[in-house]
């Protein structure tokens, strides 16, 4: 059986902007994968490329073992695209929404009734189906948009940033409704900057980072390949450099420390990667008590995506979240997303 | 939005019919894009028209707005040449029967050419993105959908300005006369809604195409036959004027307007500085920038993969 989703070599350029520079992974049918990433790594224009919005400069693109360059049209049945801004035309019902969807994808009258009427129950739209769709909260929207994007029961359903922007309640109620989705077959690729996100729902991620694919695997084998345990320590809240270099120096010599990061985006926070097994926080302890440096706080944990991140890129994923938004100009980006070609 | 979605059976999800019809269809024909004309072209087209009415019917200013003005145009226009010397205006009898055909042509022009303004903000607002992820007989489904609604819309325009220029004594056209300018104006309509929605694509937003809109709404009335006849021009403008394909489409209908049963497709319509044009003529012209449009903006059309 061919992998729902291929990808391989994928490059992708706005201009002289390389969006995507070399995006591979593979989607097994009935699984949820997850791609992890700061904003404004690839994952949005990955995403255009599988669902014909974007032609690539290179690379392949396989659904069911069939190129979606080759032939768009098919690719376009078996996917279901959910797009990070819900876009719904305010004026129309959400029943008369889901009838234009049945339409676009030429479902017979009877068919698309019932369907119609099993996603408004499936996503408990009942009591709003027949108000404009411009009085409903962000929550209902967003239902709204998936009923739509399941209408056609598509093989493979494309979620970009599902939560973003949704209240707590909304979000839980998504990652619910994903998983429920993948019980019934349904194979789900979404993008997300949230590790919780990714680590909660997927089966299997790749971290795509500055447009190429950095690591891909189950959540926990991403981590027990990083190995260690990680201990996050603040001297004082905000820590001096001389002081933090201080530490730094002092810590590396310890045999239970394997590495010393220090993060300056978090006040000179010293992250350290630690063996598993030792009692590795008393003796950080001890160590900084000897040389009489202070303590503001400290916390050892097993490795989280985060770190998984951290060990190939160098940075925390918030990091990169906001080196990234400093960088960009969104305003060029949605232009030349509304360009498409 | 506070509740949770509650967990549901299995079975909810699946629908076993839409199932059934995917594999069917997909046997009978695995890789084939329907295409023009297809019962699916149309039924993408229908759903998509019906959008754009719901839409009127909500929001029925547009209809109201684009009622009045024409009115406005031909009292106030009107009014304003009343004292014009009777055989000024060719052998119209008064400047009111002369500016009806004009006025209609106007109408639908400006409406055609604001077609693409709804779809630059579906663009904008990511809606057109639902479109084109969707497996579509034809993009041209969407060109189809507005040429059809802003048709709609000139027919209750141009019935109205048909109908006060009758109060007003320009007289009615003869059924025959009145079926061609429904013809006319529908020809008109499809050309110049193709090309603005070939601007909404290809412009990158909707100051952009306002822009063009602007610059193009104004000169192209006042460089055409719709205000003055051809004979009141200096020579420049002559020529611009029977180059503009909108006095193709003004002086067959003003001809008809004057000639009620007494009109063919070989009478001139119109006094061109290169020659006498027919009827038959300005109506290949029409159809021909109607065809040509539609041709350029294939290529806008397909830009993401078609």
């Amino acid at each position: 059986m061919p992998p729902a989703v291929l990808v391989e070599g994928l490059k992708k350029c706005y201009g002289d902007v390389a969006a995507v520079r070399d995006v591979s992974f593979t989607i097994e049918p009935g699984e949820i994968f997850g791609l992890l990433g700061p904003n404004g790594a690839g994952k949005t224009t990955t995403i255009r490329c599988l669902c014909t919005l974007s032609t690539p400069d290179a690379g392949k693109v396989e659904i069911s073992g069939d190129s979606v360059l080759d032939n768009p049209p098919l690719a376009r049945q078996r996917l279901g695209y959910i797009a990070q801004d819900v876009a719904l035309d305010k004026v129309l019902t959400g029943r008369e929404l889901l009838q234009l969807q049945a339409a676009l994808y030429h479902m017979p009258a009877k068919v698309a009734r019932d369907r119609i009427a099993q996603m408004i129950d499936l996503l408990e739209l009942t009591d709003w189906a027949d108000k404009k769709s411009g009085t409903y909260s962000g929550g209902l929207k967003k239902r709204l948009d998936l009923a739509m994007g399941l209408l056609h029961q598509p093989d493979v359903l494309v979620l970009d940033e599902p939560t973003v922007g949704l209240d707590i309640e909304t979000r839980s109620a998504v990652w619910q409704f994903l998983r429920q989705l993948r019980e019934a077959g349904t194979t789900v690729l979404l993008t997300s900057h949230y590790l919780e996100e990714v680590d909660a729902l997927s089966d299997r991620v790749a971290i795509i980072d500055q447009g190429k694919v950095i690591a891909v695997g189950t959540p926990s084998e991403l981590k027990d390949r990083v190995g260690g345990d990680r201990i996050t320590l603040r001297i004082r809240e905000f820590t001096p450099d001389a002081e933090a270099d201080q530490a730094k120096t002092l810590l590396q010599d310890l045999s239970c420390v394997e590495e010393v990061i220090v993060n300056e985006a978090q006040g000179n926070s010293l992250n350290l990667v630690v063996t598993a097994q030792s009692d590795a926080l008393m003796t950080v302890q001890q160590a900084l008590k000897e040389a009489s440096l202070p303590m503001f706080g400290i916390s050892q944990s097993r490795p989280s995506l985060d770190d998984v991140y951290l060990a190939a890129t160098g940075r925390t994923l918030m990091d990169a979240e906001i080196a990234a938004a400093g960088r960009r100009d969104l305003k060029a980006e949605r232009k030349q997303a509304m360009k498409g070609s | 939005m506070s509740t949770t979605l509650t967990p549901k059976p299995q079975s909810s999800l699946d629908n076993p019919e839409l199932r059934q019809w995917k594999a069917q269809r997909r046997d009978e024909a695995p890789t084939a894009t329907p295409g023009l004309f297809s019962p699916e072209f149309w039924q993408e087209t229908g759903a998509m028209t019906r959008r754009l009415f719901i839409q009127l019917q909500r929001r029925p200013s547009t209809l109201v707005a684009g009622v009045v003005q024409p009115v406005m145009w031909l009292i106030l226009f009107g009014a304003l040449f009343q004292n014009v010397p009777e055989g000024l205006f060719g052998e119209s009898r008064n400047y009111g029967q002369f500016l009806g055909a004009g006025i209609i042509v106007f109408t639908a022009f400006g409406g055609a050419l604001n077609a693409g303004l709804p779809v630059m903000f579906d663009r904008e607002f990511g809606f057109l993105n639902r479109f084109l992820v969707a497996p579509l007989a034809s993009r041209y489904s969407i060109v189809a959908a507005s040429a059809i609604f802003i048709a709609a819309m000139s027919m209750v325009q141009t019935a109205a300005i048909i109908g006060l220029s009758a109060v007003l004594g320009a007289g009615l056209p003869d059924p025959a006369g009145l079926a061609l300018v429904v013809l006319i104006v529908l020809t008109l309509v499809l050309g110049v809604t193709a090309l603005s929605l070939g601007l909404s694509f290809a412009l990158p937003g909707h100051i952009e195409l306002i822009a063009v809109i602007f610059v193009t709404n104004l000169p192209l009335l006042f460089s055409s036959t719709a205000l003055v006849p051809l004979s009141f021009m200096p020579p420049w403008l002559q020529v611009v004027a029977s180059l503009n394909p909108l006095s193709y489409a003004i002086e067959p209908i003003r001809y008809i307007y004057l000639h009620p049963g007494n009109w063919g497709l070989g009478s001139v319509v119109m006094n061109a500085p290169f020659g006498g044009v027919t009827m038959a003529v300005a109506l290949a012209v029409l159809i021909g920038f109607c065809g040509m449009s539609l041709a350029l903006i294939q290529p806008l059309l397909r830009r993401r993969i078609a």
